[in-house]
């Protein structure tokens, strides 16, 4: 373990004032390992004690044509001794491992930032797959901005010499060269990513060497660099952080855990029915690992069958969850309606992506809120989470499994692309302070004999498990008369049951918190309101807007349905409203629908997150 | 399918009868399902309690709600899904699916395929009577060729799937056939319930009201004989009141309708039932009366292979075994660091 505080040497606070972030981005092709080097950067740069985001851009081909603009991977982090929300706007440092990688990001970096180029990728032909007709690096093209580039190749294929390694294996340990390099820019420590590679290549031995003498051979290139002038060493200081245990965490994996921890605290086994598609999986992948938490999880043949497991295994008595992003959502619908129908727990995780169809299958949307909450045939209400980065997705994933199980309904959460990819650090929660929530099963013939669609004070049915004797019942998607759940198609008893589920899921506003404030006041001229992974662009956009006096206020809403108490009136309490969303306006319509208010929108559907600066744009100009 | 062992009779007919008016169209075949079914549940010994019917769209699929046991309706084709889940998440549940034509293999043929592959434990009772009857009388994959309907006023021009041949290249290990109204059926139940995996049964069922008679050719009672075939395993395979069988010619790979005389069906060729043989089932499945063969019916394939529940419940056993579970340690894995106390600010 390492510690986060550094303390600074004379030298060090003298030479330069450290910056309070640097962003970093590694683009090469998407054979080149970007997602590896930025990932172990990322860890090293955890366990240096830096406040850090991440911005995995990849392409959705698996191996797009080497050299070409589609192929190219990138991995963008931003760290820093301050609250860090966002993967930062623009980047300080470029690493462009090949002429495409270049192309493609070149024009996001700052003024004056700095170019790393691996010359010996920049031959005419991966030019002309560029689209370069004349080399970058030796024309003038790239004047804005400071440049470096030596031949990261040959210096990889030397320092791995000794390994006895093919052209191609040799090759492949570039991004290790290239790490190393970075790892001696930012003062970080190489352990943990020689101990790491040596349990990667546990198999593989001479593999592990090669690799470390790729990491060593780029850390020593800094440091003895004939071009100490130009690659200076940056040192940034640990971010202030509340004192405790951290790790780095992905959404996908404090989802999955959230689930887990869920499950536990409600005492009931879980059932995972999954099927792969990006950028879900990767909860399917974790949960399959954890059977020792009585979990079962089941890759069923298509979408719709695995909600269709989750549902049969709520109905035996587990919690059904199922996961997925906006086209399996979509062919879920039915399924969706069947669980409310027949009031079954159910837990379903949509990692929202760029549509509609396939649309973009690796980027980052928000555009499946309308699908969330309306998205289904009849009136079929649903309550709906968002969560607003990876570490909050953990809570979120509790409240679903725990509003599901206490409300006898499916839950929807909802996250996105960038946060399942994206890692920050997560102080570990003292599992402990979680309160447990217990399911109660309905086990013998209550007094009054027993009707499958009683009701509660929540308005809730009892969940009888089949094998109970003397609760035999029949459930199904056909209308149910309220109390027995006999089929009942009166016109009186589908007014009653239509208001009675609305209700129902209406009334878990009694019991979810009421909105606070995110930064700022309860009362004043602006408030942008947010939802899911915009927090980081629009806490750091507002936070600067107040340094500079402005009368500007966060709100970022976790339950988009139904809605907290008090919303209504806190937004009536200020002047303006904006709305940034990266779709074209939907939680802006939920709002103005629910609480007829002038919230405006902000609006940004590019498969790229927010920039801190569009949203101070937008405050600046709504409060001229 | 002479079924000796003493059953335990702890319940009768009426105890698996639900409070539920019953309301398929008079003269429907289902009646005579649901009665067989009800008949049969005592005499396997089942438990009312332990006993699951999961059912998709359809006119068949209203049948959980006419047992006295738990059961779910749940939407068009999804039943063999909803009852992965019910069985993983519980075992121990003797879980029945019960669907038709268009329900299994029409909307639903992906989760038919994959419960079969996957060999759940569960009994799927295929009602086939070759029409949407819920719909109103639309031709279904398993209509024949030319049949006419308001969808296809001028006959149906798609050739229909074979129910069983389907199952079987599915990867099955138990298909079977059955007529709606026939004695044998109860014999058939019984079968399915006691082979241990997905047991898949095609019940030739009459629709009176959209597709009356369409099984007739066999059915009728004085084309019974000839063009009906009961297979019992390890039994010559005769029909006809015992004057005609089967006979493999190995040269052609194919069967053969043979005479026998006098009951000497050895002297004839005729082959016993090996329920086992895969090859002789796809064969028995694919006899036709256009092409002068009788309709296979009772257990066609019955080879029985390990469950998917089983599996899947041994392997998360296997999995969890040594370890402890524990939220706090599990939510602090990996690699981690302490932040002892607040770093200077700067």
């Amino acid at each position: 373990m390492a510690t986060a505080a550094h303390q600074l040497t004379p030298q060090e606070a003298s030479a330069q004032p450290p910056a309070e972030n640097v962003v970093v981005r590694f683009a090469g092709d998407s054979g080149d390992g970007m997602q590896l080097t930025g990932g172990q950067f990322t860890l090293s740069t955890a366990l240096a004690g830096n406040d850090l985001a991440t911005f995995p851009d990849f392409p959705a081909e698996i191996r797009a044509p080497q050299g070409t603009t589609f192929g190219v991977s990138a991995f963008q982090i931003n760290f820093g001794s301050t609250d860090i929300d966002t993967a930062g706007d623009a980047p300080d440092v470029l690493i462009a491992m090949n002429p495409a990688a270049l192309k493609v990001n070149v024009s996001s970096l700052k003024d004056g930032g700095l170019i790393i180029a691996d010359e010996g990728e920049f031959g005419a032909r991966n030019l002309a797959k560029a689209g370069y007709d004349t080399n970058p690096l030796e024309d003038d093209s790239l004047g804005r901005w400071q440049l470096l580039s030596f031949n990261i190749s040959q210096l990889t294929l030397e320092a791995v010499k000794p390994f006895g390694l093919g052209n191609k294996e040799a090759l492949r340990c570039k991004n290790m060269w290239t790490l190393g390099l970075a790892l001696w820019m930012f003062d970080r420590d190489r352990q943990p990513i020689v101990d790491w590679l040596k349990a990667k290549f546990a198999k593989a031995p001479t593999l592990a060497e090669a690799n470390i003498a790729a990491l060593n051979a780029g850390h020593a290139y800094g440091e003895t660099a004939e071009l100490s002038g130009f690659l200076k060493q940056h040192h940034i200081s640990a971010a202030p952080a509340e004192p405790g245990l951290y790790r780095t965490v992905t959404g996908a994996e404090s989802i999955s855990l959230g689930l887990v921890a869920g499950t536990q605290l409600a005492n009931v086994p879980m059932f995972f029915g999954g099927y792969p598609i990006t950028p879900a999986s990767a909860i399917l992948h974790h949960l399959s690992r954890l059977k020792e938490y009585d979990v079962t999880t089941f890759q069923a043949e298509d979408e719709i069958a695995a909600i269709a497991s989750a549902i049969g295994a709520s109905y035996a008595g587990s919690l059904g969850v199922t996961s997925s992003s906006g086209p399996g959502i979509a062919l879920k619908g039915e399924a969706m309606g069947l669980a409310i129908m027949t009031e079954l727990p159910l837990v379903i995780v949509n990692s929202q992506r760029g549509g509609p169809s396939t649309g973009l299958p690796t980027k980052t949307e928000q555009s499946d809120l309308y699908q969330a909450v309306y998205g289904r045939n009849g009136d079929a209400p649903m309550p709906v989470l968002a969560a607003r980065s990876p570490a909050d997705a953990f809570d979120c994933a509790i409240e679903a499994v725990r509003l599901a199980t206490q409300f006898m309904t499916p839950v929807m959460l909802l996250t996105d692309g960038y946060i399942a990819n994206a890692a920050e650090p997560w102080r570990v929660p003292d599992m402990s302070r979680y309160a447990p929530f217990p399911v109660q099963y309905l086990e013998t013939v209550p007094e009054g004999g027993f009707k499958a669609y009683a009701r509660d004070d929540k308005l809730a049915r009892p969940w009888v498990k089949p094998g109970t004797p003397g609760l035999l019942h029949r459930i199904g998607g056909i209308e149910k008369a309220n109390g027995t759940g006999n089929i009942d198609y009166s016109p009186s008893n589908h007014q009653l049951m239509t208001d009675l589920r609305a209700d129902k899921v209406l009334g878990i506003a009694d019991h979810i918190p009421e909105q606070e404030v995110t930064l700022g006041e309860s009362k004043g001229k602006l408030a942008v309101v947010g939802w899911g992974s915009t927090y980081g662009p629009i806490h750091q956009a507002v936070r600067r807007q107040r340094m500079k006096g402005r009368d500007v206020h966060h709100i970022h809403v976790r339950h988009i349905w139904p809605l907290p108490r008090n919303l209504g009136d806190l937004l009536r309490s200020y002047d303006k409203i904006i709305v940034p969303e990266m779709n074209t306006g939907q939680f802006k319509t939920v709002l103005r629908d629910q609480y007829l208010v002038d919230a405006r929108p902000l609006n940004k559907v590019s498969g790229q997150p927010f920039r801190i600066s569009e949203i101070e744009a937008a405050i600046e100009s709504a409060l001229s | 399918m002479n079924d000796m062992t003493p059953v335990a009779k702890t319940t009768t007919i009426k105890d698996w009868e639900s409070d539920q008016e019953v309301r398929w169209c008079p003269g429907c075949g289902d009646y005579a399902i649901l009665k067989a079914v009800q008949r049969t549940m005592p005499e396997i010994g089942a438990t009312p309690e332990k006993t699951v019917f999961v059912s998709g769209i359809g006119c068949s699929s209203r049948f959980p709600y006419y047992m006295e046991t738990y059961g779910f309706h749940t939407i068009h084709g999804r039943a063999p899904a909803i009852a992965t889940g019910v069985k993983l998440a519980n075992p121990e549940l003797d879980v029945w699916i019960i669907t038709g034509d268009g329900d299994a293999l029409s909307i639903g043929g992906n989760h038919t395929m994959h419960i079969l592959r996957r060999n759940l434990d569960c009994q799927i009772l295929l009602f086939n009577n070759e029409i949407y009857g819920l719909t109103k009388g639309q031709y279904s994959p398993t209509s024949r060729v030319g049949t006419r309907s308001p969808s296809t006023p001028f006959g149906s021009v798609d050739r229909p799937a074979s129910p069983c041949s389907f199952a079987l290249g599915s990867g099955a290990r138990f298909v079977a056939r059955g007529i709606d109204v026939h004695k044998n059926l109860a014999a058939v139940l019984k079968a399915a319930h006691a082979h241990k995996g997905a047991s898949f049964v095609e019940i030739y069922q009459n629709c009176i009201v959209y597709n009356d008679e369409v099984f007739a050719a066999f059915t009728e009672k004085a084309k019974a004989q000839v063009n009906q075939i009961w297979l019992e395993n390890g039994e010559p395979m005769l029909f006809a009141g015992g004057t005609m069988g089967l006979k493999l010619n190995a040269k052609e790979l194919r069967l053969e309708i043979v005479n026998v005389e006098n009951g000497n069906w050895e002297a004839a060729g005729v082959i016993r039932h090996d329920q086992t043989n895969k090859g002789i089932a796809q064969m028995l499945i694919d006899m036709e009366i256009e092409n002068g063969f009788p309709v296979a019916l009772g257990v066609i394939f019955n080879h029985p292979r390990p469950t998917f529940e089983r599996a899947v419940t041994d392997q998360n056993r296997a999995a969890a075994e040594g370890k402890t579970p524990d939220l706090q340690k599990l939510v602090a894995k990996g690699q981690t660091w302490q932040v002892e106390k607040q770093p200077h600010e700067i």
